[in-house]
């Protein structure tokens, strides 16, 4: 049986062909968004020993920070390493909507929700 | 539905060959995967976040949690944790570089890139391997108070620790603490000068003092205890002991969710990692016997990209709002 996956798309799959130099540049964007991505997680921990939970309106703040950095993260992962900034539009869309939905979701939940966390610590300590 | 026999012309009619989105069925279904994973994972994550909100216990912080490096004493907030993260983005490049080399039909580039994410990926089980050994193992383990106790911390401040309350024993001392609360009858509790002394008898004799416990140990403001204050609080111990962490007992907080918590989201995205290191070899493998090379393109290489990826940007957000927030 012939795999249509492999026999009928086969000319998208061959159109992903790039060049030599197309290859340098592009091997230049990946070490770009490795130091990147290495230096956030290194700030993301430093923030995290140095800023004390109990100081409500500094850490609140600092989750936020945390939150952005995460996303700034998770964009570049989503687009240059799974290249998605590099396909159609409406595929883009189908694939970053659902993701953003729910990542709000997420959000809100830590964010709302998390001052539980707080409220406790102070009742209990 | 049966009676519709109205004939569309095919002018109007779409007539497939071309994908509206532009890429392969195999592709696209593999994204379609990736976004349903996505949705476990942050259901995990969301109910992670409903529990802490909801508990009325107070929640350990990942800083206080996760602080030892393997084969070190002293304390590294997250260092290790952040050490994962860094070989899961690194194993991520390798990946990334395999398929850029892919797309320029570079059968060895490919062979040796897929190989250098397979090792990372090795590494990267390995260390959650460690972490859930320690975290299973706990650094020392505590006892619960059975009574109201007023102690000086070494700071010089009193502080009124309420019933129930855990506190906390060094590594050495909550070693033989472990047997002894069991009841190990090689295990023996010696009281000589204020000076209490745990011996275990054996091919070699083990004993290890009581010099110091610790109270807030995995929250905010930890505290240390020494001396006669601490051999205080080891007298108002009551007999329910936590060593370190399983589905029923966890010395980590009073309530056993963040055990679970931890154990079922890093477990379950270290099996999607694990599938993702055996998806990559039988990948390693295909292009090592030119599979990919007599087909023309190395899209497979692509696709598992994909899922491999998937694997960093969960590992991402399990960081953020498991470890960090």
């Amino acid at each position: 049986m012939e795999r249509d996956d492999l026999i009928v798309n086969d000319s998208y799959a061959m159109a992903a062909h790039h060049s030599e130099e197309a290859g340098a540049a592009i091997r230049k964007k990946i070490w770009f968004v490795t130091a990147l991505l290495t230096l956030i997680t290194a700030v993301e921990v430093g923030m995290g020993v140095i800023f004390k939970r109990s100081e409500t309106f500094t850490w609140t703040a600092i989750k936020w920070t945390f939150i952005v950095m995460t996303l700034v993260k998770a964009a570049y992962i989503v687009l240059v390493f799974m290249h998605l900034g590099d396909e159609r539009s409406n595929l883009k869309r189908v694939i970053v909507a659902p993701y953003l939905l729910f990542i709000s979701y997420l959000i809100f939940i830590a964010i709302t929700e998390g001052f539980g966390h707080l409220d406790s610590f102070t009742t209990f300590h | 539905m049966a009676g519709n026999t109205e004939t569309i012309p095919t002018s109007v009619l779409w007539g497939g060959g071309q994908s509206p989105f532009s890429v392969t069925y195999g592709k696209m279904m593999m994204w379609f995967f990736l976004v349903s994973d996505a949705l476990t994972f942050g259901g995990l994550l969301t109910a992670y976040g409903f529990s802490r909100a909801t508990s009325e216990d107070a929640w350990p912080i990942g800083e206080q949690v996760f602080r030892a490096l393997p084969g070190l004493d002293g304390h590294y907030p997250l260092v290790y944790v952040a050490l994962m993260t860094f070989l899961l983005i690194v194993s991520s490049v390798t990946m990334v570089l395999a398929v850029e080399a892919g797309h320029r039909n570079d059968k060895r580039g490919v062979i040796r890139w897929m190989a250098a994410t397979i090792v990372g990926g090795f590494f990267f089980l390995g260390s959650q391997a460690w972490e859930w050994s320690h975290f299973i193992h706990g650094s020392g383990g505590g006892f619960q108070l059975a009574k109201e106790v007023t102690v000086t911390t070494d700071s010089g401040d009193a502080m009124t620790l309420p019933k129930g309350e855990m506190v906390f024993m060094d590594h050495h001392f909550g070693h033989l603490a472990e047997p002894w609360s069991e009841g190990d009858a090689n295990t023996v509790l010696t009281s000589e000068d204020g000076h209490i002394t745990l011996t275990q008898f054996g091919e070699h004799d083990h004993s290890a003092q009581l010099h110091s416990l610790t109270v807030n140990k995995y929250v905010e403001n930890e505290q240390t205890i020494s001396g006669d204050e601490a051999v205080k609080l080891w007298s108002a111990r009551s007999d329910v002991f936590a060593f370190g962490a399983n589905l029923e007992d966890s010395e980590y907080a009073a309530q056993q969710t963040y055990a679970n918590f931890f154990f079922f989201i890093t477990g379950f995205h270290g099996f999607h990692v694990f599938s993702g290191v055996i998806i990559n070899i039988v990948i390693f493998l295909m292009a090592l016997n030119g599979v990919f090379e007599r087909r023309g393109h190395y899209e497979m290489v692509e696709k598992t990209g994909l899922y491999w990826h998937f694997v960093d940007l969960v590992w991402v957000f399990v960081f953020t709002f498991f470890y960090l927030i």
